[in-house]
Parts: C-alpha cells; structure tokens; sequence
C-alpha cells in the first residue's frame, strides 16, 4: 500500500491497479477461512435442494441451471460485505480517499480481487455441483463460462452496495435489498445461457448479452463505487 | 446571483426551502383542482362511455387505471432519479427532500400498476402473474424502489442518505430503458406501448382520448401528493430555522 502514498507522477495506473490487486489478494490468502466459507456455503445450498424438493434426476437435470446460479449468486451476496469492511475498520479507505490516486481505479482492482477469491473459484468448481444435480456434460462449459463472466459482473454491482452500507453498523440485510434487483437480469442470462446449453441451443447470444453487462460494468460501476465509498467513509 | 433572461425567477427561487414552501403552497390548489376534475371526467368517461372491447368486453376497463399508474411509476422513478443527480451535482437541498418524497409515492405507484395488471391478467391471459420481461422489469422497479427507501430509513444522517440513496436510484435507471423496450425485445403475452409520439394510437379515438384524461389526472394527482409530502418533509428538516418557527407560531 505504500505506492499509494507516493507522487501521482512517479507511479503509473498500472502499477496502482496491480499493487492494490497484490495487496488484496494477499490479505484474503492470509486469512483462509474467509476464502473457504463461500466455497462451502455453495456446495451446502445446492444440498439443499435435492433434499428439500425432490431427489429425482430428470427433475434435479431441469432445475439445475436455477440453483447452481442462484447458490452462486447468493455466494457472491455473502461475501460483498467484505470488499471494504476491513479497510475501513482500520482507516485504510480514509487514506485511500486522501491519497492523490484516483479512487475508482483502487476500487476496480479490489473488485478484481473480490472477484479473483470468490467468483472464479465458484465457477471453477461448478462443474462439481453439475455432476451433484445431474446436468449433462454438454453442458458444463456453459455453466463454467457464464458463471466466469457473470460472477465479474455480481462483484461489481454488488460492490456499489457494499460501498453504500460499508459506514453502517448492520449492513448485512440492506446490502441484500439494495443489490439483489440489479442482480435479477444477471441471474436471468446466466441461467438462461446454461438452460440453453442443456437444451443443445447456441449459447452464444446469451454470451454476448452477459458479456455486454460485463462491459457496461467494468466502465460505469467504478464510477459509482467510488462515489459510494466516498459517500460512506466522509459523511 | 445572475439571472438568466430565459429562466424565469422563480425557477431559480424553487431551489430554496423557504420560496419552495410558498410557490408549492400557491401552485398546490391548482393541481388539486385539476387532479380532481381530470380524474372525475375521465373515470365516468372510461367507465361510463368508452365503448367496450370486442373481444375482451367490459374488463379493459381496468386499462384506465393500469396504463397511468404504470406510466406514472416509471416517470416517477426518473424523477427521482434526476433529483437525486441535481442533489448530488449542485448540492440543492429542495432536490434531496424531492427524491426523498418520490421514493414512497412511487412504489404505491408501482403496487397499484403490478396489482391492476394482475387483476386484468386473470380474465385476460388466464393468470393472475406471468413471468416474461415487461412484469418482471416492473417488478424491479419496485424492488428498487424498496430498495431506496430501506436506505434512507438506514442511515441517521440526512445528507449522507441523501447522497447514497441517490447514487442507488441513479444506478437502477439502467432498469427503466429495459422496462420500455421489454415488449419490443422479447416475445411476450403483455401487449406493446400505449403511447406513442410519432405513431397513430392503435386504438379507435373514443377510447384512447378517456385514457388520455386518466394520465393527465393521475401526473395532477402525483403532484398533489408530491408537494404535499415535499412540504412536510421541508418543514420538518427547516424546523430550526427561523421562518418555520414564525409559521407554526403564527398558525
């Protein structure tokens, strides 16, 4: 974090970019479990629902896009609060905001990192949940490349909500309420996208209406993170 | 302050709680009038005259007061939204308290137009809800709406709310292009725009001019309620100052 102290002269955006992306990575490999949890939490809400609905595999095959989507989904939510709890805790986002370095560019890179310890190894483990629910092999890369690019867009939505509740005390409820309905159509091509590859369908439509979000994110969202946590951390 | 010769006065004066207090105070008994008239005429004309659809019969009724509120719950939510902006921008006060009043009018709004389209839904489609983009985008809205208002009643500090809760609406805008095109890019049972700028009404003259009277009253009708709500929540965030006080003592 000490480039971030330094003259905006002598340390370029890519640099910024890749120090905050090091330093957040490292931070979440310190700490296993917060790694770990919503691994678990993944693999425990797909449990649920052979047991709770039906153990039948012609009926699991047809839900299975839903709930693998809607178990990352919810992954995801769990671990939003945590993009900028610590460092505002102990005053790193206050130095972040008073540093000369463009906020939004520090705020991207964690989203990247968030992204990096929950979104990609959800989607790489997927393929594990597919089998558990008995969907068709044809069509787990769907499943794996519309969580991969879909997980990025959830980090990056669900941060503006974490950036707006990061001053409250109790943010854990409300961070739901403000970001699932942003995050309605994501679930509906993601899942749509899987259904479509069980179906034997093209997939690539589906791609490129996720891939158009990811896009509109990467360039608007950090906009409006780094407002948010402005908002937050200086009142 | 330099005044523009093209923006009148009292534009300038509306940004200031005081004046809006009072021109909100004068224009109030207008739109209550005309809310009241416009929405007497056109209920007893809708209900009353309008001929009936040939095939649906008399239930399109209900087309009255579920075309306005829908209208009314998008144009409601992009005021929000741009009130927020100018709050957010130019650090107005009267534009906070106006989104601030939009958010709950605006999801009453939202309920009134989702629980209309499901009472047409049921005699029309066969069901009271279905899943396709123009009920589900609506549905958002509303969410969104819930949600901007679970954010101001979680934050104390006002300016803070303020602030956030209009960073939230400005967000969810993206919601309000999909609302309006949702009928156009996918196949659905809802039918497509009502109104249209550029095009003929695809409905005969004698029931579209009563429709027309409906969301004229019902925008009168959300001003009403508008300034109603703006005026007590100016009241109650001025209540230190010294010309609320002069108000209440005086009353």
């Amino acid at each position: 974090m000490a480039e971030l102290c330094t003259n905006p002269s002598e340390i370029s955006l890519g640099k910024l970019f890749s120090a905050v992306l090091k330093r957040d990575l490292l931070l979440s490999f310190r700490r296993k479990s917060d790694l770990v949890n919503p691994l678990i939490f993944f693999l425990m809400v797909a449990t649920l629902f052979p047991l709770g609905v039906s153990p039948e595999p012609d009926f699991l095959a047809d839900v299975a896009p839903g709930v693998v989507w809607v178990a990352a989904l919810l992954a995801t939510l769990l671990s939003l609060d945590g993009i900028f709890r610590s460092d505002y805790d102990d005053g790193t986002l206050e130095q972040v905001i008073l540093s000369p370095q463009p906020l939004m560019v520090v705020c991207l890179a964690k989203v990247i990192a968030h992204w990096m310890t929950t979104g990609l190894p959800l989607a790489l483990m997927s393929p594990l949940l597919g089998v558990m629910l008995f969907l068709p092999a044809s069509a787990m890369f769907g499943l794996v490349t519309s969580l991969l690019i879909g997980t990025l867009v959830l980090s990056l939505v669900g941060a503006i909500g974490a950036g707006l509740t990061v001053g409250l005390k109790r943010g854990g409820v409300l961070i739901s309420l403000l970001v699932l309905p942003l995050y309605i159509p994501v679930l509906i091509f993601g899942s749509g996208a899987v259904q479509a590859a069980v179906a034997g369908l093209p997939l690539t439509g589906y791609l490129a209406l996720l891939g158009a979000m990811l896009a509109l994110g990467m360039v608007l969202a950090p906009l409006a993170i780094s407002a948010a946590v402005r908002i937050s951390v200086s009142g | 302050m330099a005044v523009s010769k093209w923006i009148p006065r009292w534009f300038y004066q509306l940004a200031s709680p005081r004046w809006c207090y009072d021109i909100t105070g004068k224009l109030l008994p207008v739109f209550l009038v005309a809310a009241a008239l416009l929405l007497l005429v056109g209920l007893v004309w809708a209900l009353a005259f309008a001929p009936p659809d040939y095939q649906q019969g008399n239930s399109f009724r209900i087309m009255y007061i579920h075309v306005p509120s829908a209208i009314l719950a998008q144009s409601c939510y992009m005021l929000m939204a741009v009130a927020g902006a100018v709050g957010l921008i130019w650090k107005i006060k009267v534009a906070d308290m106006v989104a601030f009043a939009c958010a709950p009018i605006g999801a009453s709004i939202a309920v009134m137009a989702l629980a209309t389209g499901a009472i047409w839904g049921k005699p029309t489609w066969g069901s009271w809800w279905v899943w396709d983009a123009r009920l589900t985008s609506m549905l958002i809205l509303l969410f969104l709406y819930l949600g901007v208002m679970a954010l101001y009643a979680a934050m104390d500090n006002e300016t803070m709310a303020a602030k956030a809760a209009s960073v939230l609406s400005l967000v969810g805008l993206v919601n309000i292009p999909i609302i309006k095109y949702s009928v156009e890019w996918w196949n659905t049972l809802h039918q497509p725009a009502t109104f249209s700028l550029t095009e003929k009404p695809s409905m005969p003259i004698e029931m579209w001019l009563p429709l027309l009277v409906m969301v004229l009253g019902f925008y009168c009708f959300f001003a009403v309620s508008l300034m109603l709500r703006l005026r007590n929540e100016i009241i109650r965030r001025e209540r230190r100052s010294g010309w609320v006080r002069e108000l209440i003592t005086s009353r």
